[in-house]
């Protein structure tokens, strides 16, 4: 199995979610991560999904996929040729001792402290899935107390645009 | 929960000029003031609905007023929805037209579940529109609320949920054309109480647009190029042919490209009919019931031409030994389907009519420049084993008792190719699908791939409402008649003679065959008591309680009499009680789970290959032993 990331142009249409969901599990396929939200056109909203099939079921996938009404595209972004993020909120127990410490390591990896307690730090960072499970292996040994994390969201690289198109096409 | 007012009901004439007044301010598409409920039978009738099944309720209710006046459409009432459902199936697939039931909320809508669901897997094209509770209370839990949109999300094509009256129109015009375009399938619309009551204007045509469906019609010109160029190719080609063709009315089209390339034809439980059966070129059904010469050839191929099919468990047994020596050219309108359980060495995506004339067009110039395929030696092996395999089934020692082949065999005969033969789900189905003799498509109706027990008598209850002028003829079991026969009392009542031949084995008689097989003759609940013992119910009894001609044949020499008793009485249905030996098995035979090669023509006998040729057939495993097999119990039904 290998990770495969899909970026789903929908009609912006109640129920849309559900639908797709509803696929991925019917047809047993895993998702690996989901994230939906709004595009430049409000009528159209974007779902980065990651799955983790073989070449051979990803191809049922994006084929059910295209067969739901209200979806209008299925792209698969090659990771080599699109810019893919996380984003990752983090509570995490500091005392005097260590605050530094952690305070460091938001630095190195360019994260950012957007809520401070006496006991705890809350960083957010953003970044592809490899530089997240580093910062929280450098994170754990502190003690994380609670994590949130986002699906991924991803966009090609280079000045074409699938939304232009999948509009041209409508 | 008749809350709605209603006025009181008009004269026929009144009825009749303000219908026609609707149609023609429809016409000039001068937007009229309606309800959302009459916007909703305006509508229907606007996209040609003649016939509605269904049965009221509390929030279809305001739907039913309007109903009352139309005089295009002709609601019957049924008396379960599975019936409505199954009865849309009926008339869809013995037309190709929509068929359209019609339900309320709650449980109203989740008896419509399972026919949706079998509309869904045969692609029939139908419309289902329930009532909804009013908009505030969706998500309350309120008094008869479902979410059915989210119930059929996986089982329809598509499905909406309407609460805004003005949406009424584009919604059911988008329904009635996704139903019935692209690979056909179920379509529900879910309409809330408040929506239908609600003060709207009606117009039509109205303006839609669904950007995200845009089913692929023209077949690719490199890829008919393609398969013409394998089909020269071949020396063992056999067209495999599916539903597809069925719903795709393109049977004479096929015939033509069959006539024209002289390759062999098999046609599965979902085709029968599309090319006839009596062309010397067809070879039977495929799969696990499949004829040896059907089976065979497919098995034997080295080019599967695939015409609307799907590759089905049911056909391929054990997919990996499956025709391991074919190429694989595979045409059908829904890209999913392609490459699905088998790679396509060519996949065209497109309308089948239109990929039959595009490939009967480059084969005929391939034909003209000299280049055409010699299948000579293959037609004749493949004509031998059809001769050599017939289809056959044995009388039972003594004579005395009714064997159920022969019971459907003659009902075939008599009726004739222009009757319309719908079966239940079970071994009567498989001898159905065998013993008929299918001369035209459209003229077999049956539940394949949901293999939904109590589909016979509504569905053909709906296809003799579509063709008044039909022998229509359910041929079921006792198992699947017990299911939806309330449905009869619809058929009195609204003058719908169909016939019924209860082929009544007094079992579950498929499963009890697996159990015969499988399980050491343990038959754990399969015996239903309608015939051997006792005749709970009792089906002359029950047939005359509903005010249907009941007659029961339990000998040999009665039953052509019997049949032609049946095809004299035309006022009422009948219901014929052919009480069958219970033994009886379908043969052939593939095991569930096992390679093709393993066919039987009877209990742990292969065919005896005379040919030389053929000798390379693996023997059968020992059914009995197979515990793999045997565990598929649930797929004996």
């Amino acid at each position: 199995m290998s990770k495969h990331t899909l970026s789903v142009l929908v009609e912006n249409k109640p129920g849309v979610l559900a639908r797709i969901a509803a696929l991925f599990s019917r047809r047993g396929f895993n998702i690996d991560s989901l994230a939906v939200g709004p595009t430049e056109h409000p009528e159209i909203s974007r779902m980065t999904v990651v799955v983790d099939v073989d070449a051979l079921p990803l191809e049922q996938v994006t084929k059910q996929l295209n067969k739901l009404v209200e979806v209008l595209k299925v792209v698969e972004l090659e990771p080599t040729a699109s810019v893919q993020r996380e984003i990752l909120l983090v509570k995490v127990r500091t005392d005097l001792h260590s605050r530094s410490h952690v305070l460091e390591t938001v630095q190195l990896f360019r994260a950012k402290v957007v809520d401070v307690a006496s006991d705890t730090l809350t960083i957010e960072v953003t970044g592809n899935r490899d530089k997240l499970a580093a910062f929280l292996e450098v994170l754990e040994p502190f003690g994380v107390k609670e994590l949130v994390q986002s699906g991924m969201v991803a966009i090609g690289r280079g000045s074409r645009s699938i939304t232009d198109r999948a509009l041209r096409s409508a | 929960m008749s809350d709605t007012r209603t006025t009181p009901a008009p004269s026929p004439s009144q009825v009749a000029q303000k219908a026609q007044q609707a149609q023609q301010e429809a016409r000039a598409k001068t937007p009229i003031e309606v309800t959302g409920a009459q916007s909703l039978v305006l509508s229907l009738e606007a996209v040609d609905v003649d016939t509605v099944f269904g049965i009221p309720g509390g929030a279809i209710l305001p739907a039913y007023d309007p109903l009352l006046d139309s005089v295009k459409v002709r609601h019957i009432l049924v008396r379960h929805e599975q019936g409505a459902g199954h009865a849309a199936e009926g008339y869809a697939s013995a037309t190709g037209k929509v068929g359209v039931c019609m339900a309320t909320s709650g449980p109203g809508a989740t008896n419509l579940v399972t026919a949706i669901a079998d509309a869904y897997m045969d692609s029939v094209p139908i419309v289902a529109i329930t009532g909804q509770v009013s908009s505030a209370s969706i998500g309350t839990d309120a008094f008869q609320e479902a979410d059915i949109r989210g119930i059929t999300m996986p089982i329809t094509k598509h499905n909406y949920l309407v609460t805004d009256a003005s949406q009424i129109p584009r919604v059911i015009a988008e329904a009635f054309h996704i139903a019935s375009t692209g690979r056909p399938g179920p379509v529900l619309v879910d309409i809330s109480k408040d929506a239908l009551q609600a003060r709207t204007t009606f117009s039509w045509p109205p303006k839609f647009d669904l950007p995200g469906y845009r089913p692929v019609a023209r077949p690719h010109t490199k890829q008919i190029r393609e398969a013409a160029r394998l089909i020269a190719a071949a020396k063992r080609p056999v067209f495999y042919v599916g539903g597809g063709v069925i719903r795709g009315n393109a049977s004479d089209a096929l015939r033509e490209f069959v006539e024209l390339t002289q390759i062999p034809v098999v046609t599965t439980l979902m085709a029968r009919g599309a090319v006839a059966d009596s062309h010397p070129l067809h070879l039977g059904m495929p799969g696990m019931h499949g004829s040896v010469a059907a089976v065979t050839a497919l098995q034997k191929s080295d080019l599967l031409i695939t015409l609307g099919a799907r590759f089905d468990d049911r056909v391929t047994g054990q997919l990996s030994t499956f025709a391991t020596g074919a190429k694989v050219i595979h045409a059908d309108i829904d890209p999913a389907e392609i490459s699905k359980n088998r790679t396509a060495d060519v996949p065209i995506v497109g309308d089948v009519l239109e990929v039959i004339a595009d490939l009967h067009t480059a084969v005929a110039a391939d034909i003209a420049a000299g280049k055409s395929g010699d299948y000579a030696a293959w037609r004749g092996q493949t004509a031998g084993w059809k001769a050599d395999f017939p289809l056959g089934y044995t009388t039972p020692e003594g004579g005395e008792a009714v064997s159920p082949q022969h019971v459907i065999e003659r009902i075939g005969a008599i009726a004739g190719p222009e009757a319309v033969y719908v079966a239940g789900v079970g071994q009567h189905q498989m001898w159905a699908a065998q013993f008929v003799q299918y001369e035209r498509p459209n003229a077999w109706l049956n539940s394949g791939g949901l293999g939904t027990m109590g589909y016979a008598v509504p569905a053909a209850m709906g296809a003799k409402v579509a063709q008044p002028d039909r022998t229509v003829w359910a041929i079921d079991g006792d198992g699947c008649f017990q299911m939806t026969n309330q449905e009869l009392a619809t058929c009195v009542i609204n003058n719908i003679p169909i016939k019924v031949a209860i082929i009544n084995n007094s079992s579950l008689g498929m499963v009890r065959q697996w159990q015969s097989l499988f399980y050491n003759q343990r038959y754990s609940n399969t015996d239903l008591h309608t015939s051997v013992g006792s005749r709970i119910p009792d089906f002359v009894k029950l047939a005359d309680a509903y005010g249907c001609a009941g007659l029961r044949c339990e000998r040999p020499e009665d039953i052509d009499a019997t049949i032609k008793a049946a095809m004299e009485i035309n006022d009422r249905p009948v219901v014929v009680d052919f009480v069958v030996h219970r033994d009886a098995m379908v043969w052939p035979m593939v095991p569930a789970g096992v390679s093709n090669d393993a066919i039987q023509v009877a209990k742990d006998t292969a065919p005896q290959w005379d040919r030389e040729e053929d000798e390379a057939t693996a023997q059968p495993e020992d059914a009995d032993n197979s515990e793999t097999t045997g565990a598929e119990s649930a797929d004996g039904k």
